[in-house]
């Protein structure tokens, strides 16, 4: 069982399967956000989470302290996840009996004043979190180790817990598309929100059936991307940042067989027989026009499908295009990642002489 | 006539102003350089960009890490070649280690791996590890010099000072 466990918690596993979970909690929202299933889970989940503590892997790696958070995090987005879905399950059913979202009732729609209702509460929030941090610092002591070297790393040398998913994204892209495009991307990305979306519905109250394509495609970024990279990067990542699975032991010396291609490699060697050309741009050609294709081919394209025709109509070109070029943008990391995992792909386009890598 | 006027007129408004602002200007800006400057620090300890690898004889085959942790070198010596390869990381900077085990450099940032011979094979990293340019003093010593990088994917590998016969 443990074996098993060992072997689906391979992100070429897991990813898939959390992509197919992600899709049925969608699908099946109203019973995803049923107070039943959030009982059977939590019932279920801790008795589980007991027997995998006896391992002796597993608990080391939980009870490590800089991944405490990680389980803490864990915990919460679930619940704030669920809560959300049982919210809008709730509304989303009075609204189709015709009857207006539970915050619109003339009982919810009282209002008191923010002095001292909201600002005595945050003063609670404060001085709760203030007194959560110092016993934190008092439970757990930051490690003092030794003096810096700059000609030697940790190993694993990892990020911040809440950067690791950065750094997983690293593994499948060059420095500065995972580590400033895209984040600058996704900073942008979250400010531009408010701009693109201009739905006036689920303004002030839960709800899921009215703007069903920006939750989803939220709560896909968020929940399958940014946190289930932070999980892998914490629990499943061990020396020299190959994985290792949550009861497996970390041996400084297993070996993983992976030899990573260019498209150009694939293209030239594999495919034509052919040395590479010396030409640069003639030796990634291939590459160049899939990813131009991809971020500038695909829009009008999708422009033109009865989905985003709708959309269209709704918001305007010019909120389409930023919309699809951001989706196409989160979505180049997935693929990037199944490109990896299915074909050993290292680069679509590889240009080191220019230190331009996609 | 002999009124004391009590209240300054536009123009003497005006140069009080620009003195004003002239002298906030300059105090600004010398409180700024000020902590430019502070931000360089007063001594410099980076370590000597040259320095003496000893007699080519002293080498074996394979992978050297003498000079690891002082100088960030990994001496090479392979199929008559004795190359000086720096010890960090194509893709963002991280300290590899080498594995004899395995035979290769393998970086614990991000999982890149390198060959005996540097080039990169698994992992991000997008181009080989770079070579320091190396050479015989008068007195038959090596000489590794840091300032000068040879990069494969620009064809410097087979620049004369990118490696010693041995």
């Amino acid at each position: 069982m443990k074996q098993f466990v060992n072997i689906v918690a391979d992100p070429i596993y897991s990813f898939p399967i959390t992509c197919v979970l992600y899709y049925y909690m969608l699908k099946y929202y109203k019973f995803f956000g049923s107070k039943k299933f959030a009982w059977t889970v939590t019932l279920i989940a801790i008795p589980v989470f007991l027997i995998m503590m006896a391992d002796p892997n597993f608990y080391l790696i939980i009870t490590w302290p800089d991944n405490i958070p990680i389980t803490i995090l864990i915990v919460a987005v679930s619940f704030f996840t669920w809560y959300s879905i049982h919210k809008a399950a709730i509304n989303d059913t009075r609204q189709e009996e015709g009857e207006v979202p539970v915050e619109a009732t003339p009982e919810n729609r009282e209002k008191v004043w923010c002095w001292p209702n909201l600002v005595y509460t945050e003063m609670f929030a404060i001085i709760a979190g203030t007194v959560f941090l110092i016993v934190w610092a008092i439970v757990f002591k930051a490690p003092l180790e030794e003096p810096a070297n700059p000609t030697w790393a940790p190993n694993p040398a990892k990020a911040p817990w809440y950067f690791l998913g950065l750094q997983e994204m690293l593994v499948y892209f060059d420095p500065w598309m995972a580590g400033v495009v895209l984040p600058g991307v996704i900073v942008v990305g979250l400010i531009a929100i408010p701009y693109i979306d201009t739905n006036p519905k689920g303004n002030g109250y839960f709800c899921f059936n009215d703007r069903k394509f920006a939750i989803s495609s939220f709560l896909f970024g968020w929940l399958v991307l940014w946190l289930y990279l932070i999980i892998v990067g914490t629990f499943l990542r061990g020396p020299n940042w190959t994985f290792y699975g949550p009861f497996e032991y970390w041996d400084f010396h297993k070996v993983v067989a992976e030899y990573n291609v260019n498209l150009s490699e694939f293209l030239w060697i594999k495919f034509l027989g052919t040395a590479m050309p010396s030409n640069i741009l003639v030796r990634e050609a291939l590459g160049i026009v899939l990813s131009l294709g991809y971020m500038f081919g695909l829009p009008p394209l999708l422009a033109k499908t009865s989905f985003f025709k709708e959309l269209i109509s709704k918001i305007g070109m010019i909120r389409y295009y930023i919309t699809i070029v951001l989706f196409l943008l989160m979505f180049s990391l997935p693929i990037k990642m199944v490109l990896r995992w299915a074909f050993s792909l290292k680069y679509i386009v590889a240009l080191p002489e220019w230190e331009l890598n996609l | 006539m002999s009124e004391v006027r009590k209240h300054l007129n536009r123009r003497e408004f005006f140069s009080a102003l620009t003195v004003g602002w002239a002298a906030f200007a300059a105090a600004s800006a010398g409180l700024l350089s000020l902590a430019f400057r502070f931000s360089y620090p007063n001594v410099n300890f980076e370590p000597e960009m040259d320095f003496v690898a000893g007699l080519p004889e002293d080498y074996e085959e394979g992978v050297d890490e003498r000079w690891k942790n002082g100088f960030g070198v990994w001496m090479v010596k392979q199929e008559g070649k004795l190359v000086a390869f720096s010890n960090i990381c194509t893709h963002l900077g991280c300290i590899p280690n080498w594995q004899p085990t395995d035979l290769k450099f393998k970086c614990p940032c991000h999982g890149s791996g390198f060959y005996m011979n540097g080039i990169n094979f698994e992992g991000p990293a997008p181009r080989p590890l770079e070579r320091y340019k190396i050479s015989l003093n008068t007195e038959g010593k090596i000489v590794v010099d840091k300032t000068k990088v040879y990069r494969y994917e620009k064809g410097q590998w087979d620049h004369p000072d990118s490696f010693l016969e041995v």
